[in-house]
Formats: C-alpha cells, structure tokens, sequence
C-alpha cells in the first residue's frame, strides 16, 4: 500500500516527500465525520465479505479509509451543545445517553431576556425603555433576578427529545466503536495543510486527488530544522473534508474554484463557555437547558446546559454583527456567568475548564461547492449549521451519514467520484432532507441584526414563526467590513490606541483594558470560578503546541497592521496568544493559541489580491479539555 | 548484536486534566476515568523511544510494546504513539486505574511477556520506566523483571552504551544530579528508564500505518486479566497540592526571577 517517490510539488518542488494511497481519506474528525465513518463503517460490518467494499488500491483486503484530525486526541478542543438530536438517534436508534459521558435528555427549555444590572451595555432606547418597564415589574410576570423569563420557548428553538452533549465526550464515543471495526484508521496530532489537485487535470484542473500533511520539525517560519520530515502526499480517489469552518483544506478548495453565486462566509460568531461543576446544593437538574439574550451585549446570546453529575456548560456566542471593533469573549463571559438570573446558581461552583471556538453562522448564505471530482465536503465547513434553530451537531452528523450512503451507492453501482455522481447521490440527498429545508427557512432569519438588535429579533421571530417564508431582506458585508468604528464618546475618554498602549504598559490583556475603558466593573477574581484569562487557560486540560510546527497565524502584511488602530485580533483572540508587538504588528504565540479561529475573521484590513491580512493555516494542538 | 527489546508501558490518564480522585467499591479511584483522555506514561515512553533508537541501531533487534490497560483506552492511546516508532504490540486488556497492586500487575505482565513468540531471553533487555505518573507503587518493573529470572536490574537510566562483546555501559540517576557508571555483561537485563536523552520522535503517518497490521490485531486478542489487590489496602489517597499564582511582569531580568523563584520555593 505504501510507496515512497517525489508527488510534483509546486510550491517547493525541491521537497522530496512519501506518499501513500488509500481509498478514501477524510480531514477532521468531529461530528460530520463521526456520521461518515459510523455508517460506512456500519455496512461494512453487516456484510464484511460485500465485495464492493473492497479496495481498490489493497485487493483483497477492505476498504483503506484515513482520517487525520489535528486536535492531539479525538476529544480534544470541541465544545458542548444541546441538540435535537434527530440524526444522530436515527444513527443510534437503542441509544442510550449513559453511555456517553456527559451525556443527558433535554428535560425542560427556558428562555431568559436579561436586563443589564450595571449598566454598561450598549442598549438602544427601545431597550432602555423595555428594561426600565422590566424592572419595575420585578417579581411579578416571570421578570426576576433582573432577567425576564418569556411565557414560552419558540417552536424553531425546541429541542425536545434531544440531547445536551459534550461534544468531546460523544467523539471519543463515536470514534472508539469506529477504530475498534478496524475499517478506518483515525489519526490524532496530525493537521492536514492543503487539498492535492491533480496536474493536468482533463477538465477543470479542480479534481482533488488527496491531501498533503503538515510540515514537521520547522521553525515557526516554516524553513526545516533538526528532525524535518516532510508532511506526506496522501493520495485517494475521494476526499471528505470536514475539517469546519477554517479549516485549512475547505478554504484551499473555496479559494480555488470559488464559491458559488451569491455564496460568501460572512456570518461568524465566537463561542466561549465555561464548564462549571455546580455547587452539592445546586437546584439545576441534568438536561435543563437555558438560551439567553440581551446582556452582556444586546447582541450576544447565551446559553446553560446542565449535564449528569453537577457539571453545566455556560457561555455566550459573541457574533460578527456586534458592529463593534471593542468585541471581546473572556471579558464578556465572565460578567455574564455574573447575571443576577446565573449568578444564583453558579457562585459557589467550581470552573473545570473553559473553551472556545468560532461558528460559521453564514449557513445556506455560506454553503460551499458541496462536491467536485474527488471530493465532497460535510459538516459546518459545508454550510449546514442552522442559526435559526441555533443546531449545528445534528445537521453535520447526517450530512456525513448522507454522504456515506451515497458512497455505498457509488461504490455499488461501480462509479467513479465525480462532480456529477456526487452532486446525483450526496448533493441530491442532502437538498431532499430535512438539513436543506430547514437551512432555506433559516438562511434569511438573522438579516435584521444587520440593522440592529430590535429589527434583528423581529426578523428572528417572523422568520421562524412561518417558515422562513417571511424574512427580512439584508445586504451583509464581509465579516470584517462588520466592525464600525465607534466615536471616541463611547470609550469615555479613551481611544483605543490609547487602550492599547496601556494594555503593553501594564501588561494586562487589550480586551480587558478595552472592557474596563467602556465602564465595565472590575472582575474580582475569587481563583475558583472567576479567574485570569491566563489561569483559565491552564484549568481542565491546558493548551498544547508540540514542538516542530511552523505558526499557524501568519500576518501577510506588516505595513497593514502597523498601520491598524484597532487591532481586534488581539482584542478578540480567546487564548491571548495575540499580544501587541513592538513593531505594531501583532505577535503570535503558537503556545497559547486555542485554535478558535477568531481572528481570521476578526481582521479589519485585506491585501490588495482582497486576503484578509490575517492567514489562518494548519497547525498542531489546541485546547486539551475532554469536558468541552 | 540483534537484541530483544520488551517495553512495559502503561497508560495513564492525561495529567493535564482535572484529576479527583474518589472512593469506588474497589476502593480508591479518579472520577470519570474513562471519560478523561490517556497518554502512555511519560516515563515509560522515555524507555520506548530509547529501546527503538537502539533497535534501529542494531540489525535485526525485535522491539515489542507491552502494555496493560482497558482496551478501548489502550487503543486511543496508540492512535498516537504508533505514530512514532515501529513495535509490535502485546497487549492486556484490564480494567482502568492505577491502584492496582504491583504484585498483581507484575505476575499479569510477566506472564504475558513469557508468551510471546520468538521471545529469546538471552536477548532480552526488558525496558520500562524507573517511576510512573499513575498512581504505582514505582516497583513492578523490578518484580517483573524477578519473575522472569532477570537478576541485572538498573533504575533511573539515562544512557547505555554497547560494546561489541555484547556488554554495555548503564548511567543511572544518582543523588547530587550526577550518574552511576557500571558496566553489566550483557542480556537479559532490566532496565528503568529515567528521561533519557532522546527527543519525543515527529509523527511519522507511514510508521503508524505499518504499527497498525499488529496494533489491531493485538487488540482484538487481547485477553482480560482480573487483578486481584490481595490484602492490599489503601489508607487514603490524595493529589499533590497545586497552587498557581499568576502576575504580568514587563521587563524583569532572568536573575530577578530565578531569585524571586528561589525565595518563593524555599518560603514553601
């Protein structure tokens, strides 16, 4: 199976690198995957001597299917959720949630709009008019602990019948029955930096003929060190790509056939959580789940979901559309878990870990070429996250699964994997289920943000209560051209350059300074729950970067940032692995990097081919926590 | 010299995470061991990326991975680790956790060892390491090591060197940060690795692939030893105290910090 020989490497021919074939070969490993391998897996076992599955490239022996993941372990670095839960139990039908840890049934929905109790938010007057009404019912029609409590949960944000899952925990559950078949190999610790195309490709020169691995034993730059190896060609004649919404091999293949008409990735929104164990008196019981919104922004939405054994996820999505360079996650989840309607609950519990990560919330606006020769893309990275509902697992679960059906049919029927005979199996059984319909009544459901929070949650509810069939209409620009500027007024005497500076001078995080410049309160660390940015990241599983890789965050042009007054990257980078660098130009520490791709889309400035500045590549390690 | 090269290595969960260790039915455990993720013991790793440099360095030498521990953890474990150097793998799968008594685990390992085919003992340097971070007693290396008649034991290793009688030079961690020169004959031996002086190997996809024909295989053969703790009782078990203290300093020169460091470490 293995062979060893130079592959035509274009961008440094004078590389010689090993190359080995396999059947299929898969990037990512995280739900979408889980549903691919589970079911290919699945009709493998049922029928092991079913010649169609056996390989092409190994006669004799079943199919060679690879996957390589970056993360140093399948449970790595994820997060958690609620989900309906849909097609993972159509996958799983006698599942039973004790056997995933961290498991539990959805048992009851709330839906809290908090009011700001400091007064710092930048509400609108509606809002201010809204909570000042709020407040003076306090203690009579579900308005409590300055939250108010609506009389019911819309329809779209139901998941009844679902799941709240560490995402971490379900991998390492659905991973361990796939490599215990044998049939698929999965490979931690191993980022995949780039697509193979094929040279001389007959048609479109598009086909995808594998994959190439990560350079080791670099420097950070790059340039081989002591104990270079040079990543490996692996070459099959169908790659699934799953590897989300920056993964470094989606974005190769968006940026070189494109997108299709009218297709951008424009909506992005940074999750963080924390994971908290719940003090022994708690009254929060396994499977509630609380959605939130209305502080510490209007615009930012939260969420509390409680897992078996006092353990509850609790976090805030921080979206592309704040409008605001001052746009921060650490800072912002820390005065959310402090809500008066939260507080109550969490205070004397105990942090066990803490993650984050960026969402693509573009959804059907940003769905990808779905297939092309040699190749067919699932999961978030592929489009299918439905912000309406707020549900991204499930839909990337069956994404996979429908790809590997059409992949059994392909390989029944004896057929290559085209453009055409994906776009007739995978493609056509995607838009005739439940994932397409739902995302076309989603897709226009969150224009009105755009024009602010109130219009924003009308279109939301319109939207979601017929169907999508009624909907705002929105031109949205690119995530970057999202961030306003904001006058000096706002920052209270303080610009941000201003901030900035006193961020290099006392060395305290830019986010924080900024936070603390628009009147926000101090947080008071307590070492338990509320702690340091810099402690957080050592609690519950740490960051790791294994030496020998080159920086995955990479400043394409200096003089852009030197010139930069707003610098949101550092802002907004989750890890703090951005810092302000002496020249201007931002420094990366690949050690501290949570890999939540924020800055990617968090940077104001493009080159003058239209990149953005910041290029985000594949890299090795991560968050380590299993509790996200 | 072809040599034969037995590593025990064990799996333990990895210590990044949050441990809390617990009283079970069987007495004391860490909560949610299965749920958190392993990584083969550091130091016995150590001993498998020296006993693989040494068998590159000898023709013909066989290196085999002996490893006890849950299956499905066993196999998540050596996802990684097979990445890295080439090894057969012998494995035994038993429940999670490292209370096992060292008795117990000795016999199970020693046994297994005995059965491997094609094992010579006149070639056999069995490797491990000279501490681990579960929660062992530190001694099964040397008990294994008695039950298969290997009386040439050394702890704490950093380096051997052969020679071409056969025999070979051993440094062993001494007090004082200094090593112990001594010379054994030959194999079979014992040897307890301290960290060695290799680095951790790149991964290498291809090696992991080829480990693979004799991972899965191990795997599925793997039988189930029940450890029996004898009259083993444990009095209490606790985490070593870790405290954290964060502070941003600009500008402070290296001397300042390893005496501030040396300050707060005696104050302890």
């Amino acid at each position: 199976m293995n062979q060893i020989g130079g592959t035509g490497e274009k961008t440094t021919p004078e590389i010689e690198r090993q190359s080995i074939e396999a059947d299929i070969v898969c990037v990512g490993f995280g739900p979408a995957m889980g549903g691919f391998l589970t079911t290919l897996n699945r009709a493998w076992i049922d029928n092991p001597a079913d010649p169609v599955f056996e390989s092409e490239i190994a006669p004799g022996l079943p199919l060679q299917v690879l996957c390589y993941e970056r993360a140093d372990d399948i449970a790595a670095g994820v997060s958690g959720v609620v989900t309906a839960a849909q097609g993972i139990r159509a996958s799983f039908p006698g599942l039973n949630p004790a056997d995933i840890s961290m498991a539990t049934p959805v048992t009851s929905e709330r839906m809290l709009y908090l009011l700001d109790p400091i007064g710092a938010s930048r509400r609108p007057l509606s809002l201010r008019i809204a909570d000042r009404i709020l407040r003076g019912l306090s203690g009579h029609f579900g308005v409590r602990d300055s939250a108010y409590e609506l009389p019911w949960t819309p329809r779209f944000l139901h998941k009844t019948g679902g799941l709240v899952l560490s995402i971490g925990q379900f991998n390492q559950w659905v991973g361990a029955q796939i490599m215990a078949s044998g049939l698929a190999q999965i490979w931690p610790a191993m980022p995949v930096s780039q697509p193979l195309f094929a040279e001389n490709a007959d048609r479109t020169g598009d086909r995808v003929v594998g994959i190439r691995l990560t350079d080791q034993g670099v420097n950070k730059h790059g340039a081989p060190e002591a104990g270079f190896v040079a990543g490996m060609d692996v070459r099959a004649s169908l790659t699934v790509v799953g590897d989300g919404p920056f993964g470094p091999v989606g974005r190769a293949i968006d940026q070189r056939v494109g997108m299709p008409t009218g297709r951008d990735k424009r909506e992005w929104a940074l999750g963080m959580k924390f994971v908290i164990e719940l003090p022994a008196e708690t009254t929060l019981t396994p499977g509630t789940v609380w959605h939130t919104f209305g502080y510490p922004e209007p615009e930012i939405f939260g969420f509390l979901y409680v897992h078996p054994e006092r353990l509850a996820s609790v976090g805030i999505f921080v979206p592309s559309w704040l409008s605001d360079p001052n746009r921060t996650g650490y800072r912002y989840l820390q005065h959310f878990i402090q809500h008066p309607a939260l507080w109550r609950h969490l205070k004397a519990g105990t942090l066990r870990s803490w993650g984050a990560k960026s969402l693509d919330e573009s959804g059907l606006h940003g769905e990808p070429f779905l297939v092309g020769d040699g190749y067919a893309r699932i999961g978030e990275g592929s489009g299918s996250t439905n912000m309406l509902a707020g549900s991204g697992v499930d839909e990337a679960w069956t994404t996979g699964v429908q790809l590997a059906e059409s992949v059994i049919e392909l390989l029944r029927n004896k057929s290559s994997y085209t453009q055409e005979n994906l776009a007739a199996t995978y493609e056509a059984r995607r838009r005739a289920s439940w994932i397409d319909r739902n995302a076309r009544n989603a897709m226009n459901a969150r224009n009105g943000f755009h024009f602010g929070f109130v219009p924003g949650l009308i279109g939301m509810a319109v939207a979601g209560m017929t169907g999508g069939t009624i909907s705002l209409g929105a031109k949205i620009p690119p995530a970057h051209q999202q961030i306003k500027r904001r006058g000096k007024k706002s920052f209270k005497e303080m610009t941000r350059r201003e901030a900035a500076m006193l961020a290099v001078e006392d060395g305290r995080p830019l986010h924080d300074a900024l936070m603390s410049a628009r009147g926000w309160p101090e947080i008071e660390f307590d070492g338990k729950l509320l702690v340091s940015q810099q402690d957080a990241l050592l609690i519950g599983g740490k960051v790791q970067a294994m030496a020998g890789f080159a920086d995955h965050v990479v400043f394409r042009e200096a003089g852009l940032c030197i010139h930069c007054d707003d610098k949101t990257c550092i802002a907004m980078c989750s890890g703090q692995a951005l810092t302000l660098g002496a020249q201007g130009v931002p420094e990366f520490e690949r050690e501290k990097c949570v890999h939540c791709g924020g800055c990617l889309w968090n940077c104001e400035h493009t080159t003058a081919e239209g990149l953005t500045n910041i290029e985000f590549r594949a890299g090795a390690g991560g968050f380590h926590s299993v509790e996200n | 010299m072809p040599l034969h090269i037995v590593v025990c290595a064990g799996i333990v969960p990895d210590p990044l995470q949050t441990l809390e260790p617990i009283t079970g039915p069987n007495g004391p455990a860490l909560k949610n061991e299965m749920m958190l993720p392993a990584v083969l013991d550091p130091w016995a790793a150590s001993a498998l990326y020296e006993g693989a440099n040494l068998a590159g360095k000898n023709q013909g030498s066989r290196l085999w991975l002996v490893s006890l521990g849950p299956k499905a953890k066993l196999q998540q474990v050596l996802m990684t680790i097979a990445q890295k150097v080439s090894f057969e793998l012998f494995a035994v799968d038993s429940p999670s956790g490292g209370f096992a008594d060292a008795h117990a685990t000795a016999a199970a390992l020693s046994e297994a060892i005995a059965a491997i085919p094609g094992l010579d003992n006149s070639r056999l340097l069995l490797f491990g390491g000279w501490e681990s971070a579960s929660r062992g007693a530190g001694v099964t290396l040397q008990i294994i090591g008695e039950r298969l008649g290997i009386t040439d034991q050394f702890m704490g290793v950093d380096q051997i060197d052969f020679r071409e009688d056969g025999s070979f030079e051993v440094l062993e961690r001494v007090e004082g940060g200094r090593h112990q020169v001594s010379v054994c004959s030959g194999a079979p031996a014992v040897l307890g690795w301290a960290t060695g002086n290799l680095p951790e190997p790149r991964n290498n996809p291809q090696i992991g692939m080829a480990n693979m024909r004799t991972v899965m295989p191990a795997l599925q053969k793997a039988k189930l030893a029940a450890l029996s703790n004898g009259s083993l009782q444990y009095l209490s078990a606790s985490l070593p105290a870790q405290q954290r203290q964060t502070r941003v300093v600009k500008d402070m020169p290296p001397e300042a910090i390893a005496q501030e460091l040396a300050e707060w470490i005696g104050g302890e």
